[in-house]
């Protein structure tokens, strides 16, 4: 997608480092607090160490104490797993953030001084760092953009390719809803003055980076329900083991501390508990991998239970840049003529668009003579573009060809004196009320003819749309187009609604009228009208290109401005949901088989007969509670790549995704723990 | 064949057979929808709402129902309270039998009120007339009340943005009228022909073949058997309940009792099937409690027909099965049957001594009541399958990549709070206290050796059982415990307390908030609740949560027995 998937690789040695130095600080209790199940195995191994002490002094009814100290470090160990999921999660997120926030740093900036040393706005070149939020800055041609900002003046063309991947420059100008510079991005042609909108530290990748730490991070909704929920299996599990004492004493079963404490943090949901921030982490990462800046964890979660997505046409539904599908010359032109006009007036354009006709005169390009000619490059201002060719020997006098809108070629047709040919103009008007654009060429100030360009439905957009609506999802085509030429275009498309000559406020209407009726709406948009909306809607997508107003009413930023980008995150969004969830059903799953581990194995020495129910045939009681208390521990790391990764989201309706993923989590959960602890304790047998 | 397993599944087909039209009519009552019995109730209910100043239209929301059903459960339990300590000198005494001390008339209480039936007293010598009747009263009350809130649950999870969720008194009204009183009426004249007596004279008394005078108690007993099998109550007339022949004279009463245990229950689903109009999500609920019935049946009923594997050792033969403590009118199939419904249900009623059980079939008997929702009690059975319902709903709805939804309504924090809660409270219950009287009785067995008929992993089962019983408002005993101690009287007393009202106003509490939640409709990507897929999420939530949770304590009751027997 873009040259931002950089670190694909899972465990970066030196993300590994900085992980598992975090892993220890995190083992600090205050910290621990926010997850019960975890804090309560680190309670458990505070006791165990009592425990281990306790027998040092002399206690000779809890095991030997080689057995003790190894339950205890398997303990901590457990502990010491789940600290580095979340921490991996967290240095991943970090090392991506920071990767983007790089191209930002110091740069110089000429800062403009209202009021300066000698002149008014003088100019001096100082180091981005000394930027604060209104100050004034100048860039031009050539120039890094030091910091986020607002156009006040002036028009250019960008290579945003330093954040987006987007090779192809784009323009940005003052006032309009594309005034908006990011940092570290380059100026390419003319001269902008631009207010800096962020001062250090809060533009939204700081937020970001801010909300990947632990520091703000706060727990989203599901986050919470589930915490509770686990805290709730934690509690039965304290019940089940506090009881069994006196139920021990009563069948006099002498049972030691290790065994209950073993018993208890293998029953309790370690598995999701330890891994729990590490899904929600990595899935603000994954956001940010796709170019998605998130103001907050809940927007990503938000982003799964969308049921209605609003597109704009262009860019999402379309290919933003039209394609040339017919040339109509004007009257008394040669049509062979006309169309070598247009090639040629083409050939150095490296727009789709000017492709294109050059695709569709099927002419060789290179079979043109271009010696010494000069290509006039399209500007924001002059609206055209073209080619002077110079009177080489041939006695033809010197070739000026112009393309571009029809207003600004007609105006420098009659500058001219020339008139304007009416069949032409009547074919713009045609080609207008068809949903084309008219791209005019004229040759030294003559109208030859006009080209028309057309919209064409992205390739494979049909099948995008047919995934969402398998998700469950609705989509609405926002377009300026006429109802007529939007339907057709909706149609073609496979959007399950549409909105025609639409107005900023109708888009805020049809968000809220989807909203009574109980629905999640997520939408796009740049434009400082599209504020609103943006803040209406349940996930608001601004583009990166857009104004800051759009920026601060969205939840989240879009670094590509592609407006297919919704699409996935309501995948990652549904990601996130899934992997919790397909994680707890494997975590409680897995007691089946710890509690035929551990529970023959607590009685056995008393009650012979219980063999019978030892259905793994483990080798001893100390070898299948250290069996079991080993699987638990381990399959938290062994889990970590899902847990990072994600599940994959297929959209084959809810039914047969629940029916998939119980299979594969539920039985698996189910089997998965007999075969390892059996494994394990083949190992373990050799000492215990 | 085998007749005898043949005449348990006629049984049980018969019963469904006639749960499906009855829960269409239940359903049809809760809607408030023309039944053709409604010419004769009518005016019936006319006069209790007349009379008790109850406007039947007014709208109550769940925090009102619940005030409701608190308040006039107080008022029905002091009442008890007074006629059970006060028998005596009441009239309707004609034997004279003596007035209740304050622990067990608490326990008894408690007990009829919230619809347990656990008696530590046997009736022909422990109640008056009056006080069989006050407690036949609460047969009906009780069971009314839990149809009566299951069916402000119904009305919860149906309507879609609300905080009117019906009228309780009318609710209760209805259920006892409409429901529990003609059913009774058929069943209690189907016994009364079969030979069980109705009547108020004191004991009969005939001298035997061997000389020896007979008494035998008499009364209005056909009734009081009719509602305490319809209505998941479980309180015998009798101290031996329906093994006894005059409460259960034959195999066709037999039939007709157990069946009445299970009817309502299951009747209770289709009527949610029909209140809701979704019919597919009734059955899918109907087979997750089938399949965890019918797999506890089975186990009950092949370790039963298998015998004693000690006796077998003594190298007896034993043709008919494991015979101890059964009645040879029904034989050890058509026991086992009616010991699993009688747990699954919270009924409580026997026709066997479940302390003689086979340790695996006295284990299926503890994992009904520990589940305690395969059909589960009247009204009150969905209501902790519901609890299941949400958590399995939270968790499947996360696996398929949304918010959890419950029929258009998101689960959240505070719905998830109080499902984890009620969720623990019945483990809590039943091991907190049996780990109190374990930890007594072992740590002076002298003092308490009164209590256990057998010591050992049996002894340890009476006691899991009394507290299992109690908290899930079964009512059955293992027996062989001696129960009627001020210790076990207060702490089960407490805990059928606990247990009664807790499950009750959880489930409310949450349906009355979803109900008033926005409602979401269904898209392709909402997790549809009435597949078999979900059915199986539920099962495995049930099965790992309720099951897993009594392991340990099963191991050292049942399960060590059971090997150390073979």
């Amino acid at each position: 997608m873009s040259i931002h998937k950089r670190t694909n690789k899972l465990f970066e040695p030196a993300l590994v480092k900085e992980a598992l130095k975090q892993s220890f600080i995190k083992l600090d209790p205050r910290i621990q607090f926010k997850n019960p199940v975890m804090f309560t195995v680190e309670i458990c191994t505070a006791f165990m160490l009592g425990v281990c002490i306790w027998i040092a002094a002399g206690e000779t009814a809890q095991g030997s104490l080689l057995y003790n100290i190894i339950i205890t470090a398997i303990l901590l160990i457990t502990l010491l797993f789940a600290n580095f999921a979340e921490a991996i999660a967290e240095a991943r997120g970090k090392a991506q953030a920071d990767s983007l926030r790089k191209t930002r740093e110091d740069t110089p900036a000429k800062k403009v001084f209202i009021i300066g040393d000698m002149y008014v706005n003088e100019i001096k070149t100082v180091p981005s760092s000394q930027l604060v939020k209104g100050d004034l800055f100048i860039c031009e041609a050539g120039d890094t953009i030091p910091l986020d900002g607002e156009i006040v003046e002036g028009i250019a063309t960008i290579d945003e390719s330093a954040i987006t991947g987007e090779s192809a420059p784009v323009i940005r100008e003052s006032g309009g809803d594309k005034s908006s510079v990011t940092g570290g991005t380059t100026v390419l042609s003319d001269k902008i003055k631009v207010r800096v909108t962020t001062g250090p530290g809060e533009s939204f990748l700081d937020k970001m980076i801010a909300l990947v730490e632990g520091a703000s991070r706060q727990k989203t909704p599901n986050e919470i329900s589930l915490t509770i929920l686990l805290a709730g299996f934690t509690l039965i599990f304290i019940i089940v083991c506090v009881t069994l004492k006196p139920f021990a004493d009563y069948a006099n079963t002498p049972i030691t501390m290790a065994a209950f404490i073993s018993l208890f943090v293998c029953l309790i949901p370690t598995t999701i508990g330890g891994l729990l921030s590490a899904i929600g982490i990595a899935g603000m990462d994954r956001a940010l991998r796709a170019n998605v800046i998130t103001k907050s964890g809940k927007a990503v979660e938000t982003a799964g239970d969308l049921d209605t997505l609003l597109l704009d046409k262009t860019g999402t539904i379309t290919i933003g840049n039209r394609k040339a599908t017919n040339f109509y010359p004007a009257n008394g032109v040669d049509a062979a003529t006309f169309t070598e006009a247009c090639v040629l007036s083409s050939l150095a354009d490296q727009t789709p668009e000017g492709k294109s006709i050059i695709e569709l005169a099927k002419l060789d390009a290179n079979s043109f003579n271009t010696n010494g000619a000069r290509f006039i490059e399209f500007t924001a201002e002059t609206r055209s573009s073209g080619i002077d060719l110079p009177a080489v020997g041939t006695g033809l006098p010197a070739i000026k060809i112009r393309k571009g809108a029809f207003d600004s070629i007609r105006n420098m047709v009659t500058k001219a004196g020339n008139s304007f040919p009416a069949e032409t103009e009547e074919d713009v008007r045609k080609i207008s009320s068809n949903g084309g654009t008219p791209l005019v060429v004229c040759q030294n100030n003559v109208a030859l003819g006009v080209i028309e360009l057309q919209d064409i439905i992205k390739p494979g957009i049909q099948e995008r749309f047919e995934r969402l609506r398998k998700m469950g999802v609705k989509t609405v085509m926002v377009t300026g187009d006429n109802p007529l030429t939007a339907k057709f275009i909706a149609e073609k498309a496979g959007v399950d609604d549409f909105i025609a000559e639409a107005k900023p406020e109708d888009k805020m209407n049809y968000i809220k009228q989807e909203q009574q009726g109980g629905k999640l709406v997520a939408m796009m948009g740049d434009g400082t009208n599209d504020a609103p909306a943006l803040a209406q809607a349940d996930v608001g997508v601004a583009m990166n290109s857009g104004t800051a107003a759009a920026k601060e009413a969205g939840n989240m930023v879009d670094l590509d401005n592609d407006p297919t980008k919704l699409i996935e995150i309501v995948e990652i969004g549904k990601q996130l949901l899934m992997t919790r969830g397909t994680l707890t059903t494997f975590s409680i799953a897995n007691d089946v088989a710890k509690y035929f581990a551990i529970v023959p194995a607590l009685f056995i020495a008393s009650i012979p007969a219980l063999q019978g129910l030892n259905i793994m045939r483990l080798h001893s009681p100390e070898s299948a509670i250290l069996s079991a208390i080993i699987f638990n521990a381990i399959i938290i790391p062994l889990l970590i790549p899902l847990a990072l990764k994600g599940v994959a989201y297929k959209p084959i309706g809810a039914s047969l995704l629940l029916r998939r993923n119980l299979l594969i989590y539920g039985m698996g959960g189910l089997l998965v723990p007999f075969i390892g602890i059996k494994l394990i304790d083949m190992l373990v047998s050799i000492w215990f | 064949m085998n007749t005898e397993i043949l005449g348990v599944l006629l049984m049980y087909l018969l019963t469904v057979a006639l749960a499906i039209p009855l829960g269409r009519y239940v359903g049809k009552v809760f809607e408030g929808d023309k039944t053709w019995l409604d010419r004769l109730f009518n005016p019936i209910d006319r006069v209790f709402f007349k009379l008790s100043g109850i406007d039947a239209k007014k709208e109550m929301n769940w925090k009102q129902h619940l005030v409701a059903l608190l308040t006039i459960n107080l008022v029905w339990f002091l009442l008890s309270m007074f006629v059970l300590m006060n028998m005596s000198w009441l009239p309707l005494n004609p034997d004279a039998n003596p007035s209740m001390s304050a622990d067990l008339a608490f326990n008894t209480s408690v007990s009829f009120v919230s619809n347990t039936n656990l008696q530590h007293y046997s009736g022909e010598t422990g109640l008056s007339y009056l006080g069989q009747m006050i407690l036949m009263l609460w047969q009906f009350i009780s069971a009314a009340t839990g149809i009566a809130i299951c069916a402000v649950v119904f009305r919860a999870m149906k309507e879609r943005t609300t905080d009117k969720l019906g009228n309780f008194y009318n609710f209760l009204v209805r259920s006892a009228t409409r429901i529990l009183f003609p059913l009774s009426i058929v069943v209690a004249l189907i016994l009364v022909f079969n030979g069980t007596p109705m009547n108020y004279e004191g004991k009969a008394q005939y001298v035997s073949m061997q000389g020896d005078t007979v008494h035998v108690s008499r009364g209005p007993a056909a009734a009081m058997v009719a509602i305490k099998q319809l209505g998941t109550n479980g309180g015998g007339y009798f101290g031996p309940n329906s093994a006894h022949p005059l409460e259960n004279p034959n195999y066709f009463t037999n039939i007709v009792e157990n069946l009445s245990i299970m009817l309502i229950p299951i009747a209770m689903v289709f009527a949610l099937g029909y209140v809701l109009k979704r019919k597919k999500f009734a059955w899918m609920i109907f087979g997750v409690m089938t399949l965890g019935f019918l797999l506890l049946l089975f186990n009950a009923i092949y370790f039963e027909m298998q015998g004693n594997p000690a006796i077998a050792k003594m190298g007896i033969s034993q043709p008919l099965g494991s015979m101890e403590g059964k009645e040879v009118r029904f034989g050890p199939a058509a026991s086992a049957a009616w010991g699993v419904s009688t747990t699954v249900t919270s009924n409580g009623s026997v026709n066997s001594m479940h302390d003689s059980f086979t340790p695996l079939a006295g284990m299926s008997a503890l994992l009904g009541m520990m589940i305690n929702s395969f059909y589960g009690g009247v009204g009150v059975g969905f209501l902790n399958f519901y609890i299941f319902i949400i958590i399995a709903v939270f968790i499947s709805g996360l696996m398929v990549g949304r918010t959890p939804e419950f029929l258009g309504k998101k689960i959240e924090a505070k719905e998830m709070k109080i499902a984890s809660i009620i969720a623990l409270l019945h483990p809590l219950l039943i091991l907190a206290g049996t780990a109190i009287s374990s930890y007594l009785y072992a740590h002076d067995p002298t003092a308490y050796a009164g209590w256990l008929n057998n010591p050992g992993n049996h002894g340890f089962s009476e006691m899991l059982y009394e507290f299992t019983s109690s908290s899930a408002n079964n009512g059955s005993g293992f027996e062989g415990l001696g129960d009627n101690t001020p210790f076990w009287n207060i702490a089960c007393g407490v805990v059928m307390l606990l247990a009664r009202f807790l499950p009750i106003i959880g489930p409310v509490a949450i349906a009355g908030i979803l109900a008033k939640k926005k409602y979401i409709p269904e898209s392709a990507g909402t997790l549809k609740t009435d597949t078999g897929t979900f059915g199986i999420m539920v099962f495995a939530v049930i099965f790992i949560l309720a099951a897993l949770s009594f392991f340990p304590a099963l191991t050292l009751g049942p399960i060590a027995e059971y090997f150390g027997l073979k």
